[in-house]
């Protein structure tokens, strides 16, 4: 007997749809025949079969949503074997049910779905903005980011471009200067290296070398930081590098409404906006506030309230500061959490003031440390509110190395809760 | 732009008497006397304009980079003249002559160019900087290459709004070996975006000439490969620029895609300031101007069509006096404010 589990199909795949099953019980099927379409976090993939045999039990019903990856999802072979087919088959209900459980108390909306709706509620709102970027329109999006715009906006609006990340950017920016408010997708922010002269130097910089004549109302886009297992080339936090330009401002939510109001937000900016997303966090789900909410650029949020320490974070590192939190909370520890929300303008006013409330600091950012955002807010912190401190300011970030693939030395490399717990820690011992 | 309407006008014999090189009898007896002065004048106009940034630059006036247009004229005047108002332009460094051609106010470049508030960029910008939106001048830029993208994004927003505009993208003989020359070459053809790209070649991308940077035989058919077709042109002859202008601006402008126009220009003075030249010789650069060029070419034309010299002399005179109220003009501005420092950085 064969049990096939559902496949992990990408490196950040977690759960998986099969949204249709091509052979039915009692079909005989062979090495290589098609079983199943599933559909993953990025794409919709064919299952095939790896032993020949007959198809004994269809343990996973066509349309039933996010099973996990190792979960049995169809057995061929041995169909006299019962007894361990009804074992499996029990599994996996079990494991279902308390899914759909957990799933229908609560109304949510994932980063991914978040980043969509707001492009379309924009787009439905203002014909000259359009979406452009490699693999966005009949693709759906490389991470389904863009799924359904094509069809709804058609290709005038929503369009592919071939694999030249320079030339499209720039011609994202000539189409701003002409009046149109496009949105350019980089399918990773690690692409947009190859587009970087015309993000700084044409968009960012052409207001002021015009005398305010030549705005650029452009929205650049797309996953930024390490996704899972995809090592140094495409595992890279780019926030410091934009915040350093003057002209750009550099967006990075966290959370799904965050995600959709500041997306919606940098869409009606008037100036080029670098808006960082995070793979790892696209199907992540939150609860989203109402709807078309804006969340404005350059204001921070304190996502929970504490009184020992200030953490700042942004992006995905907010969670991983919430989860250091609650195990801190055990130890009697009140942390404050800031979400920074928007890279550039920084909200410093709402940093100095919980430090004066805290009087000590940690910030968290996956980037590397050096010339980090950490960096910079340790220098505004210094100069606002040297008295209130009572210890040096902490960092926790990625180390100074280009990111390893072996997975041991992915985690040493990226910054972990553990590290963010052990440098509250250390901060509280210092003044002890 | 389109002063210089085409208009029918008798079969005037045109001999060409010092060079002997044949003209396009055509174009010239399509246009009017006065269309042709007005020609004249503004080719004469980036000349004197330029020589005038160049003693500036002498006494210190202007500052930094300045890459003077001297030479060249003949492409971007013939270029703009058979263009429509709301073509849009966009061109590289070497822009001064571009900024004239589209109507922009000689006061407003020479007061940029000597980094004065009254200057299109407020000061901000200087030679390699200036924009004007209500003329559809998109720049002045200051990266190799970076404004073709940009020029074909232009030509996506014409595409998108079906405004029936064409962007011209100025472009030298240097950045044709940048790779976003070809990603754009690419999608404007793969999406027959209405493009012109023009490619000056004054034969020295700064001080190496073309024949030691660019392999293949012609800079024409360097859209070969995506199917664009390509034009060489005699770009000291305002003519020939004029012809093939027209040709590929119909092209562009009835949905084809884009057009390749390779100019074959001269410019007599170095690359910036500050060149040495030690790449040519005074002689080649002296042959040129003695033969070929476009401004003395086009005196002859019009003497021969009984323009007297006193009316030349009435013509230089006026331009002269244009391009000192545009240095004075400059030279009396004041400086940008201070506070001008930290404005324009977002809207």
């Amino acid at each position: 007997m064969s049990i096939i589990k559902m496949p992990a199909l990408s490196p950040t795949m977690t759960v998986g749809t099969i949204s249709k099953w091509l052979v039915s019980e009692g079909d005989e099927v062979v090495s290589g025949d098609i079983l199943a379409e599933i559909e993953t976090d990025k794409a919709t993939m064919e299952l095939e079969a790896i032993d020949d045999g007959e198809v004994s039990k269809i343990l996973v019903q066509a349309g039933e949503q996010n099973i996990s990856v190792g979960t049995p999802i169809i057995v061929i072979g041995d169909e006299n074997n019962t007894t361990k087919i009804s074992h499996v088959v029990k599994q996996v209900q079990s494991g279902n049910e308390k899914k759909e459980i957990s799933n229908s108390d609560k109304i949510t909306i994932s980063v991914r779905e978040a980043l969509r709706d707001a492009m379309a509620e924009e787009m439905r709102l203002d014909e000259d903005i359009f979406i452009m970027g490699e693999e966005v329109a009949e693709y759906q999006g490389a991470y389904k980011v863009t799924q359904g715009l094509l069809e709804e906006f058609g290709e005038k609006r929503v369009i592919d471009t071939p694999i030249t990340e320079q030339g499209f950017a720039g011609l994202g920016v000539g189409a701003a200067f002409g009046g149109l408010k496009p949105i350019i997708e980089f399918m990773t922010f690690n692409f947009s290296m190859q587009a970087i002269d015309q993000i700084i130097n044409s968009a960012a910089k052409t207001l002021y070398m015009s005398g305010g004549q030549m705005g650029c109302p452009i929205v650049f886009r797309g996953p930024n930081g390490a996704a899972s297992r995809v090592a140094a080339q495409h595992s890279q936090c780019f926030a410091s590098w934009y915040a350093h330009c003057p002209g750009l401002k550099v967006v990075s939510p966290w959370s799904a409404s965050d995600a959709k109001g500041l997306l919606k937000a940098s869409i009606r900016d008037p100036n080029p906006v670098i808006f960082l997303e995070n793979e790892l966090l696209y199907g992540e789900k939150f609860e989203i506030d109402g709807e078309n909410e804006i969340v404005p650029i350059g204001v921070g949020n304190i996502v929970s309230k504490g009184n020992d320490v200030t953490v700042v974070a942004f992006s995905i590192m907010v969670g991983k500061a919430l989860n250091a939190t609650k195990k801190l909370a055990e130890n009697g520890i009140s942390v404050e959490i800031i979400d920074l929300r928007t890279i550039k303008p920084l909200d410093i006013e709402l940093i100095i003031n919980s430090v004066k409330k805290t009087n000590r600091l940690v910030i968290c950012e996956e980037g590397f440390p050096f010339s980090g955002i950490g960096s910079e807010i340790i220098a505004q912190v210094q100069e606002y509110a040297f008295d209130w401190l009572d210890a040096p300011i902490k960092r926790v970030t990625g180390q100074d190395v280009p990111l390893p693939y072996a997975e041991n030395l992915e985690k040493l490399a990226l910054p972990q809760e553990e590290d963010i717990v052990n440098a509250v820690l250390n901060i509280l011992n210092e003044v002890n | 732009m389109n002063k210089l309407v085409n208009t029918t006008k008798k079969n005037l014999k045109v001999k060409r008497k010092k060079t002997g090189r044949p003209l396009k009898e055509s174009d010239v007896n399509l246009l009017s006397k006065e269309e042709l002065i007005e020609l004249y004048k503004q080719m004469l106009l980036i000349r004197r304009f330029e020589e005038k940034a160049g003693q500036l630059y002498g006494m210190g006036s202007i500052g930094g980079f300045c890459h003077l247009y001297i030479g060249q004229e003949a492409v971007v005047v013939g270029m703009q003249s058979v263009s429509l108002d709301g073509d849009s332009v966009i061109t590289s460094y070497r822009d001064h002559g571009h900024m004239l051609a589209c109507g922009m106010d000689p006061k407003g470049v020479m007061a940029e160019l000597t980094g004065r508030e009254s200057g299109y960029s407020k000061g901000k910008g200087g030679s390699m900087h200036m924009f004007s939106k209500e003329k559809n001048f998109f720049g002045g830029h200051g990266i190799v290459g970076a404004q073709v993208p940009i020029g074909i994004g232009l030509a996506f927003s014409h595409n998108y709004k079906q405004d029936g505009f064409v962007c011209m993208t100025y472009l030298g003989d240097g950045a044709v070996n940048q790779g976003q020359v070809y990603e754009s070459f690419n999608m404007s053809a793969l999406w027959k975006l209405p493009v012109i790209f023009v490619i000056e070649n004054n034969k020295y991308g700064m001080g190496t000439s073309v024949t030691r940077a660019s392999a293949g035989r012609s800079l024409a058919e360097r859209g070969k490969a995506y199917g664009i077709p390509g034009l060489e042109v005699d770009g000291m002859n305002i003519f020939s620029v004029r012809e093939a202008g027209k040709k590929a601006l119909d092209y562009a402008r009835k949905g084809s895609g884009p057009f390749i126009l390779e100019m074959k220009t001269y410019r007599y003075r170095g690359h910036s300031m500050s060149d040495p030249a030690k790449y040519r010789t005074r002689s080649e650069v002296d042959a040129v101007r003695q033969q070929k060029d476009c401004i003395e070419n086009l005196k002859e034309i019009l003497q021969e069509q009984k323009i007297t010299d006193d009316h030349f002399k009435k013509i230089d005179s006026e331009i002269k006096s244009n391009v000192s109220v545009a240095s004075d003009f400059a030279l009396d501005s004041s400086l940008p404010d201070e506070k001008e420092l930290l404005t324009d950085i977002y809207i």
